[in-house]
């Protein structure tokens, strides 16, 4: 845990995160604005009043921002739980049984992780006959889960022939509790950092579909922020306080996950932890020199 | 040979796994795309178009047996329906005419970014530990950036408040077109801003996929032994570590293409673009679902075919997958 809290990348991944995860559940009561709420003062700038400025229909854009981060990041988590489920049922599944299942697991776990995610995503979430955060969420989870499974499965495929399993075998456990409650916990941390990457995958996704106009266009969130921004031309009145802010959000938030998981990578495979090889390669050369 | 015959199945197994799903969604989802479509259009709809809708769907009565073998025949003939949104044109057609847009620029802007990236990620390896470790940050953070974002952040630089380049369009309207210098000039001079949010938006990846590979291969004996042998730097770097980390690599690339090609979608909407993106935009504002399923299959068989096209350069560097065994 102390080892944890000494990388920076992970104590950085983890500030931004918890700034997010703030803003998304307390935000809405400190800004008070309703983010749908218009006034005659239309693409007004940054001012006192209006912090990120306005939309073209007067609304308040921190406002939007606050609470848009509740749909995004709600749909990202939530779509992030289905795809992390999907993905360990059928990863230890099949790394656990072997033989055809694992084959025929494996060919469709692989199969969707060369299909495009997006035009299924959309194809999908246009034939959705309402649009809510659930449906898009699950919608978005069943292009999200194969990356995940595939690691799991390898990591399984390596922890059943160990002598703990082997034990738990020879000691007349059921397979299903062999797999749950003996190899799944020990998976943890490759579970967590594939479970990071889908929160991030289903974010994006959800902006993309957002911005096609393919989500609940009545709802705030920082993808619909997009949708209405391209829309309304805020591009050439130069209303850049419309569409950088949900973005930016966006990229941060992936940037908090990314550092959070390559932090994770370098306490698990040391081989990546760079602190000081022109030292060592310095000190190396010494030795070969005296 | 017998590595690219397996990948060459792999693929035409998911080909037809592609085909199927797209068969199958419109049965899957609640209610019926054809009353559904009626009841939007508050019946305003030609009685032919119902019929070619229900035809491009392969609703056209019988068991869901017969149904597929239909709905393959027709792919079979290039048959994808007909367009709601440009009725009576053909779905082939319309996405035929897109289509090379499309290639031309993700296709063009993604070499350039892989190769930018990597020889990038190579140089952040090898230095890692100094100060260019610093850009770990920035790469997360461009990992995560929306493409269609950074569309929008260029646009709004270059194109309106500096008004250096184009913004809208694939080539400019005075120009004849043809194969002529002008007209190909133009469409270079409009694919610069579009095809540089491709690489922005993409080029993380690349940097981090090499550095991190390229990382793990310095550790190995072979480079210790290259340096002990006294090889300058630069051949240790690109002959030893590099070369050797590449392969790998390739395989991440492959399976970040139809990554890429979802986000170049969005962003040919940013820029109006000619390309699949502008017409999934409108069958999705008309609620087009052939043309919708048409770019989902078409799209799907292009990533395909670039990650046939990845193995065979994997083949090619790699002599160990030549190997008739």
């Amino acid at each position: 845990m102390r080892g944890i809290l000494r990388s920076p990348k992970i104590v950085a991944g983890l500030l931004i995160l918890a700034f997010f995860v703030v803003l998304a559940l307390f935000g809405p009561l400190l800004v008070g604005a309703d983010p749908t709420k218009t006034n005659s003062v239309g693409l007004a700038g940054p001012s006192a009043a209006h912090w990120l400025g306005t939309t073209q229909s007067g609304q308040d854009v921190l406002a939007q921002v606050v609470y848009g981060a509740r749909i995004s990041m709600g749909v990202g988590v939530l779509s992030a739980v289905i795809a992390t489920a999907l993905s360990i049922v059928v990863g230890l599944v099949g790394g656990y049984v072997g033989g055809v299942v694992d084959e025929v697991l494996s060919l469709i776990t692989n199969i969707f992780l060369v299909l495009p995610a997006l035009p299924l995503v959309i194809v999908l979430a246009g034939y959705l006959p309402s649009r809510g955060v659930m449906s898009v969420a699950a919608v978005i989870a069943v292009t999200g889960w194969a990356w995940g499974a595939r690691v799991l499965r390898a990591q399984t495929l390596t922890l059943r022939g160990r002598d703990y399993v082997q034990a738990a075998k020879a000691g007349g456990e059921r397979p299903w509790r062999i797999v749950f409650a003996e190899i799944l916990p020990v998976e943890f941390p490759v579970i967590a950092t594939s479970f990071l990457a889908t929160v991030l995958a289903a974010i994006l996704a959800e902006a993309g579909l957002s911005f096609l106009g393919l989500a609940n266009l009545s709802t705030v969130s920082w993808g619909t922020m997009l949708y209405f921004a391209q829309n309304n031309q805020a591009l050439l009145v130069g209303a850049w306080w419309w569409f950088i802010p949900p973005g930016l959000c966006i990229a941060l938030i992936g940037a908090g996950l990314g550092l959070l998981n390559f932090g994770i990578d370098e306490i698990a495979n040391p081989r990546l932890r760079t602190v000081l090889p022109k030292r060592a390669r310095r000190a190396r050369r010494a030795e070969v020199v005296s | 040979m017998r590595y690219l015959l397996r990948r060459l199945g792999f693929y035409l197994i998911t080909a037809w796994a592609a085909i199927t799903i797209n068969f199958l969604i419109p049965r899957l989802m609640p209610g019926d795309p054809v009353d559904l479509m009626v009841a939007r259009m508050n019946g305003q709809i030609d009685p032919d178009a119902i019929e070619s809708m229900k035809k491009s769907f392969g609703l056209t009565g019988g068991s869901i047996w017969s149904q597929y073998w239909d709905y393959l025949g027709n792919l079979l003939h290039g048959e994808l329906g007909r367009s709601i949104t440009f009725y009576p044109t053909h779905v082939s057609s319309v996405i035929g005419g897109a289509l090379p847009w499309t290639i031309g620029l993700v296709g063009i802007a993604t070499i350039i970014s892989y190769l930018i990236g990597t020889t990038l990620g190579v140089v952040a390896a090898w230095r890692r530990g100094t100060w260019l470790d610093s850009i770990l940050p920035t790469t997360t953070f461009l990992q995560a950036v929306p493409y269609f974002w950074v569309a929008l952040a260029l646009v709004m630089v270059f194109g309106v408040s500096l008004s250096w380049l184009p913004v809208s369009g694939a080539y400019s309207l005075s120009v004849t077109t043809g194969f002529n210098g002008e007209f190909v000039g133009s469409v270079l001079y409009h694919a610069i801003l579009p095809a540089i949010t491709i690489v922005v938006a993409s080029i993380a990846d690349r940097v981090m996929g090499m550095r991190n590979v390229m990382v793990t291969t310095l550790g190995e004996d072979y480079v210790t032994m290259a340096e002990a042998k006294g090889l300058t730097s630069r051949r240790v770097m690109w002959r030893y570590a590099a070369r050797n980390a590449i392969l790998p690599n390739i395989t991440s690339f492959s399976l970040s293409l139809g990554f890429v090609v979802g986000g170049s979608v969005l962003t040919e909407i940013v820029f109006s673009y000619p390309g699949i993106g502008s017409v999934l935009l409108k069958a999705v504002e008309n609620e087009d679902f052939p043309l919708m399923q048409g770019i989902f299959l078409i799209i799907s068989l292009a990533v395909l075919a670039a990650n046939l096209l990845a193995d065979i350069a994997y083949v090619a560097l790699d002599p160990r997958t030549r190997q008739e065994a």
